[in-house]
């Protein structure tokens, strides 16, 4: 029994190791080309069970004033009600709420991109509420893997 | 319980035995950057033959392992050296060669006469002090045919992972299909280019605490709050007088839950103001095509137990996110507009 625990131990850590050492950015590359990256996007979220809220133009904006640019869209990600939940406890939590997924054109191919969401972990207080965050870090990896793995 | 506890051990091992794929972990940590096939993109192109061809295994090794601090390239402080040669491994497949050996001979020159040649052939490109050519990625900073910016030599990363002999020869012979062209074609003489090297590895100590400058910026908190002793309407009204004033354009002001929930039924309570400024914003895409996750600009305004309270994202705190200097500047610079926002919008 002693031995089990120790071997418990010892993959607990393992994994709190490997999460440590996570990039505070999460970053993909696909091979599709802009519009079909983000309709690959929008199936995955909308397949791990959340919700695009808005997809806000950058390039419309910029190309309007002027500036020679490509396609480039934010994506607002979210689940209704942990937003609620976060946004009720924490206020401050607001300022990154829904999280942003950032996508943009790069030659042919598509790069997206979003802040680490265990990076919000330190603006709660609740161990309990840190492990939703472990689980959207969890479902961006799981998205990007999507991503990546989509077919040109 | 032993069968239990064997099958845990087993899948251990299986873990940590089993060989790394390098084109796995190339396409998990790297292509994001630097491309599928290497062709570069954020990063810099990998797959040119007059690159591969010019540096050793360790040379690529130390630079995954080390990054370039503050010049985006991260740290991959995680991997295993077994991990590290199958991405090699990876890279050289492309090139169909084995890399150079490495040659850790002292290159001896005289560094004073180096700093004024690297003013006069280097600096135009890699900067004064060698810090490196501005922006990054094709998507805004440069020119689709320009396949990289000048990298920064004036690095803890770079000089912990090139040799004297591996800079000396990039400069004798440049890198085909980059700006980079032969420094003796262009008029030096050997002894001269010992002396810029000797100059280049002088840096070491100037960048070391350059980057121990930077790390010691205080932790910064998350975000920027800022309590209203107005109602929330009015407290709105003021935060878009504000924006004005700052010469930013606003965009909407919708509640935080739009697109959340069904309209109609949003928390009224919690409204968000979004605006821009379309010149800092390029600017900032110029600088890193990837700050964009944070745009655009907005505030929060939320009522609760008949309080309100502004709230928005810190740039001082995020900028460290990029791991690049550069923005540094323009996060400090969005850091005092913010907090005259809040400040206009609560006086």
């Amino acid at each position: 029994m002693k031995m089990l625990s120790h071997y418990v131990l010892s993959i607990i850590l393992l994994c709190f190791a490997a999460a440590s050492l996570a990039s505070d950015l999460l970053m993909v590359r696909s091979q599709q080309s802009f519009p079909e990256a983000m309709l690959t996007l929008q199936t995955s979220i909308s397949e791990h069970g959340y919700e695009i809220t808005r997809v806000q133009r950058i390039d419309i904006g910029l190309t309007g004033m002027g500036y020679k640019t490509d396609k480039y869209r934010i994506v607002f990600v979210g689940k209704p009600k942990e937003i609620q939940y976060l946004v009720d406890k924490y206020p401050a939590m607001a300022a990154y709420m829904p999280p942003q997924i950032s996508i943009f054109a790069e030659h042919g191919e598509t790069v997206l991109i979003t802040a680490n969401p265990m990076i919000y972990a330190e603006m709660v207080d609740n161990e309990k509420d840190k492990v939703l965050f472990r689980r959207w870090e969890s479902d961006v990896y799981s998205v990007f893997d999507d991503i990546r793995d989509a077919e040109d | 319980m032993k069968i239990f506890i064997f099958l845990l051990v087993a899948l251990l091992s299986m873990s940590v035995n089993s060989a790394p794929h390098g084109d796995e972990l190339y396409a998990r940590h790297c292509s994001s950057c630097h491309g599928v096939e290497g062709k570069g993109g954020v990063g810099v192109p990998l797959a040119l033959p007059s690159f591969l061809n010019s540096v050793s295994d360790e040379y690529l090794k130390k630079t995954i392992r080390y990054g370039r601090p503050g010049r985006i390239m991260p740290a991959f402080e995680m991997l295993s050296d077994a991990q590290l040669n199958a991405i090699a491994k990876h890279l050289r497949s492309w090139s169909g060669k084995p890399g150079l050996v490495e040659d850790t001979t002292v290159v001896i020159g005289d560094s004073k006469n180096g700093k004024q040649l690297f003013a006069r052939f280097c600096a135009q490109c890699h900067g004064e002090e060698g810090r490196g050519g501005k922006g990054t990625g094709v998507t805004f900073s440069r020119k689709r045919d320009l396949p990289i910016i000048a990298p920064a030599l004036n690095n803890t990363g770079f000089l912990a992972s090139a040799s004297d002999t591996m800079i000396r020869d990039t400069i004798i012979f440049g890198r085909e299909g980059t700006p980079m062209t032969s420094m003796l074609v262009a008029g030096l003489s050997e002894e001269d280019i010992n002396d810029i090297v000797s100059y280049i590895r002088s840096m070491e100590k100037t960048a070391a605490e350059f980057e121990q400058a930077s790390n010691e910026i205080d932790d910064e908190p998350m975000v920027i709050i800022m309590d209203s002793p107005y109602g929330l309407e009015e407290t709105v009204e003021n935060l878009k007088q504000a924006i004005t004033d700052q010469n930013f354009t606003l965009i909407r002001t919708e509640y935080l839950e739009h697109g959340l929930v069904a309209e109609g039924r949003e928390n009224k309570k919690q409204v968000v103001l979004h605006f821009c400024n379309f010149g800092f914003l390029f600017e900032a895409l110029a600088i890193d095509p990837r700050v964009g996750m944070f745009l655009p600009c907005r505030v929060t305004v939320i009522e609760k137990n008949g309080k309100v309270q502004l709230s928005t994202i810190n740039p001082k705190r995020l900028s460290k996110l990029f791991n690049n200097r550069e923005l540094d500047d323009s996060c400090q610079q969005m850091y005092e507009v913010y907090k005259t926002l809040l400040e206009d919008a609560t006086l």
